[in-house]
């Protein structure tokens, strides 16, 4: 519902600017259904809320740090996103513990695998309603609104890391909302990078258990944490082989 | 030919009193925030514009600091059942805010398939100033809006 209306600047006043101007905004109300508006106040400077643009937002997980009866990362999304597994097949699919097996060695490695924040997502390409999209910012997310549930993204995800909520949901969070008929994956809390907590759920909890194995950040910033430690240490992608660029990258395994 | 008119005007008298229209139409719950500044009439008619504009804003482009956002209106418009029960009711009962209306004229709506339908208690310092942020004082807020 954009008012299109040309403000002094030359910039088009959105009814999202209408609202943001607040007290200044002097509304009379002639009738029902018919207001008129005055407008006088301080619409809030553009680029200060939303995304950060040219950011890439990524993981960095050491699989040497990550042992595998820890599991402190999958419930902490769990409680975050509000999601709980049952055992069954339909299971939320979010994050997940990996255990890898060299074959000729029997060297095992542990570690979390989650929805990898392709450059070039598969499950973009494929969805047929836009549903499935990157942000500005490298998230790869699913819009429930227009996702219908085909979950063709499912079959075209190299990682298994999205799932189909199957059953009716309740008791969401507020800040992740879910429900029955849509594809859904780890969305890298987008929702607490909006807010500005620099840091993901499972971070956090990983941090908390002492082994720091997993580190966020972004890797277009090249002062960030995460940049130097990928320019100065080697780390892989998983699948390399398909040229995706992942925005999640693995040390030792 | 004068019995006829009477009761023509008798019964567009009852029409046109308030106490018979209000039996008409459904009784809105009082939200527990500020009012909007817009007016009343300005959200019942435009509410479903504005949340549609404004989701796409938060979903595609990260903007959460929106007026318009589900969340405020749920924290806002939150409704306690019956016994004055601190918790508030969720979509599922007949007196959920949205539903008083929606019922009314027969829509149904399919926001709370995904979105939650009762406030987290940190989404009412939101939009309750005088929330002062624990439990505690947020049950006090409530009761004394029940009253």
């Amino acid at each position: 519902m954009i008012i299109p209306t040309e403000n002094p600047n030359g910039a088009e006043i959105s009814r999202r600017d209408i609202l943001k101007s607040g007290a200044a905004l002097a509304t009379i109300t002639l009738a029902p259904g018919v207001t008129l508006m005055a407008f006088g106040g301080k619409a809030k400077a553009a680029g200060d809320d939303g995304l950060k643009p040219n950011a890439r937002w990524g993981l960095l997980i050491d699989a040497a740090k990550c042992p595998e009866d820890c599991s402190a990362c999958v419930s902490a999304c769990s409680t975050e996103q509000g999601w709980e597994n049952n055992g069954l097949s339909t299971d939320p699919q979010w994050i997940r513990k990996v255990t890898l097996r060299e074959k000729e060695t029997g060297r095992t490695n542990s570690l979390p695998v989650m929805c990898q924040h392709c450059e070039a997502p598969p499950c973009v390409d494929v969805c047929p309603t836009g549903a499935s999209f990157k942000r500005e910012d490298g998230i790869v997310l699913v819009n429930r609104h227009t996702c219908i549930g085909c979950r063709y993204c499912m079959m075209a995800c190299p990682f298994k890391a999205r799932s189909f909520v199957a059953e009716p949901v309740t008791g969401q969070r507020t800040s992740t909302p879910r429900g029955k008929g849509t594809v859904e994956g780890c969305n890298l809390c987008v929702h607490k990078i909006d807010r500005g907590d620099g840091t993901t759920a499972c971070v956090e909890a990983c941090t908390a258990t002492g082994n720091n194995a997993m580190m966020f950040g972004d890797l277009n910033d090249p002062e960030s944490e995460i940049a130097k430690a990928v320019s100065t240490y080697a780390s892989v992608e998983l699948r390399a082989d398909l040229g995706l660029n992942l925005g999640v990258r693995y040390q030792n395994i | 030919m004068n019995k006829l008119l009477t009761s023509l005007l008798v019964m567009a008298a009852l029409l046109v009193s308030p106490s018979y229209a209000q039996g008409l139409f459904p009784d809105i719950p009082k939200a527990l925030g500020e009012p909007h500044p817009e007016g009343n009439e300005f959200w019942r008619i435009n509410h479903p514009a504005l949340l549609a504009h404004d989701r796409d804003l938060t979903v595609l482009e990260g903007i959460r600091d929106i007026d318009a956002s589900l969340k405020s209106c749920v924290a806002c418009h939150a409704v306690t059942g019956p016994e004055a029960a601190p918790l508030p009711v969720t979509y599922d009962s007949p007196e959920f805010s949205c539903r008083v209306c929606h019922d009314y004229v027969a829509v149904k709506i399919d926001c709370f398939t995904c979105h939650a339908s009762t406030p987290e208690e940190a989404d009412y310092a939101d939009v309750l100033p005088s929330y002062g942020g624990t439990a505690e004082s947020l049950r006090a807020y409530l009761e004394r809006i029940s009253q």
